[in-house]
């Protein structure tokens, strides 16, 4: 920790400082729990039949179905289309012709800008309601892939930037066309460089895929919306949605994490500093 | 296009909801977040801990789950904040729907804000710190002279994202009960179906309006501090 560059070594009367302070705030801490547990109780929301639901077979096969495995899918399609569309808006913002330069910086930037929510409600007037030819499903997935691959445009033309000139000036005076510098020379190197900021869209992906609760699509939201509906029980509904929500992102993450020591070592490139500041998982996009 | 325009003043009533959504959480995750990030920078272990696990169940929590919970689920257990619609602000009540959509952005927001402001202390250079010590400031010193200035600095771009992603989220408020932007935008739609195109654009446009003037004044505030070094 930094601190120990801030001031001395702590001596007994600091030290006996610390100690005190960590016992107030875990009892704090430790007071504010059993406050909510206490308030959960007293509203009766840990009797048995409020989550009953949740220990009754059936309806954990309905969770982990048609909820849990609906919203991974949304997400999965969402990543690879977006994986497309980012590296055709991407590439195409690097182009040297202004035709598609342009063009792509505009879409890349529109879709950047606007809200997921609005892009969702749009997608769903204009392609589904009233025997469009999407279903809601695919409505959720088209947004997102619009949303998600724009962002990846940005990463994607950030990765490729940050290769450093001299790779792809050596490639060209082998004799090289642009297109090979491109995916021979630039990309496998720009890939390493991505591969964190790809990760972390991913993870933004599947939360954004929760939305679809607004034009009640399938998904995790969408089946506890029923199961609170029907059996009245809110509170643990709530709980058991931000559970699985937030396992899922975990898991995703630590999978990231063993492919990324796995491709790219213990040690973390220097390129990424070109990256960091692009993708939005430390921004809090929905 | 008079889908909109016939009724401007529902769409300028949507966007001065979703401002005011966005300013409302914006200053107080500003404050969550800030004690949030001396906790988990601090010397006491049980707070960092308690402050690191909040990040991370928030941060891997849908804003939507959070608003389940805010709004649905805890007026369930008695917590529903009407007790505050009596507070008149000007002409208007606060309404309990508001103030739900507020506590829920700045749940989710502040374990964001709190990441941008350690990223931001992280990014000061340790010599500048064992420089300034060597020279005999005392901690009190160091850090309001030394580290704090640098690290405002620091925080500034990766602010701007949180808050821009902040006025992007506000728009989710739409599913429980506030008549923002986004909601206009369905509302108009449903009535005029033909011009849904333009409607898209418009409230689009409205966004695209907001998100640019975060990053412009971002941009300046950047310019306007930055130092040679």
């Amino acid at each position: 920790m930094s601190t120990s560059v801030l001031f001395d070594v702590p001596g007994p009367r600091a030290r006996a400082r610390a100690r005190l302070y960590t016992i107030i705030s875990a009892v704090v801490l430790v007071a504010i729990a059993a406050g909510v547990v206490w308030k959960l109780y007293d509203a009766g929301q840990l009797t048995y039949d409020k989550w009953e639901v949740f220990v009754t077979p059936q309806y954990i096969v309905v969770i982990l179905v048609d909820g849990l495995l609906v919203t991974l899918q949304m997400a999965f399609f969402s990543i690879i289309f977006a994986v497309v569309f980012g590296l055709v808006f991407g590439l195409g913002k690097l182009s040297d012709h202004r035709v598609i330069r342009w063009p792509s910086w505009l879409v890349v930037e529109f879709f950047r800008a606007v809200p997921v929510l609005i892009l969702i409600i749009f997608v769903f007037y204009l392609l589904s309601i009233g025997g469009g030819p999407l279903s809601k499903f695919w409505c959720v997935v088209v947004a997102l892939t619009l949303y998600n691959g724009s962002v990846l445009a940005e990463v994607f033309r950030a990765g490729v930037l940050a290769v450093p000139k001299g790779q792809a000036e050596a490639a060209y005076a082998i004799g090289m066309r642009k297109t090979q510098v491109l995916w021979i020379i630039q990309l496998p190197q720009a890939v390493k460089v991505m591969l964190p900021a790809l990760i972390s869209q991913c993870v933004v992906a599947l939360k954004d895929t929760s939305l679809g609760y607004y034009i009640v699509a399938p998904g995790l939201t969408a089946v506890g919306r029923s199961i609170y509906l029907e059996f009245q029980n809110q509170v643990p509904t709530a709980i058991v949605l931000a559970v699985l929500y937030i396992a899922a992102n975990l898991v995703l993450t630590f999978i990231a994490g063993l492919l990324q020591r796995r491709l790219i070592g213990e040690k973390r490139p220097v390129l990424d500093v070109a990256v960091a500041g692009i993708s939005d998982r430390d921004t809090g996009r929905a | 296009m008079e889908a909109v325009f016939g009724n401007f003043d529902v769409y300028l009533a949507g966007f001065g909801l979703t401002i005011g959504l966005a300013v409302v959480s914006g200053v107080l995750s500003l404050l969550l977040g800030l004690l949030l990030a001396a906790a988990r920078v601090g010397p006491v272990p049980v707070l960092a801990r308690a402050a690191g696990l909040y990040v991370t169940l928030f941060r891997n929590t849908p804003l939507l789950v959070v608003f389940i919970f805010i709004a649905i689920a805890l007026p369930r257990i008695g917590i529903t904040f009407q007790s505050i619609e009596v507070i008149a602000v000007g002409d208007y009540n606060v309404s309990a729907f508001f103030v739900r959509a507020v506590v829920a952005l700045t749940l989710y927001t502040s374990a964001f804000v709190c990441e941008a402001i350690r990223s931001g202390i992280n990014a000061v250079p340790v010599g500048q710190a064992e420089a300034a010590r060597a020279i005999g400031l005392d901690f009190g010193q160091v850090m309001r002279l030394v580290v704090l200035p640098q690290a405002a600095r620091a925080v500034v771009p990766p602010m701007a994202s949180v808050f821009i992603a902040l006025t992007k989220n506000t728009s989710i408020a739409a599913a429980f009960g506030i008549a923002e932007a986004a909601a206009t935008m369905r509302r108009f739609t449903n009535d005029n179906a033909d011009q849904r195109v333009e409607i898209f654009l418009l409230v689009a446009l409205g966004y695209i309006v907001i998100v640019e003037a975060i990053a412009f004044s971002s941009y300046a505030l950047e310019r306007r501090w930055k130092v040679a070094r």
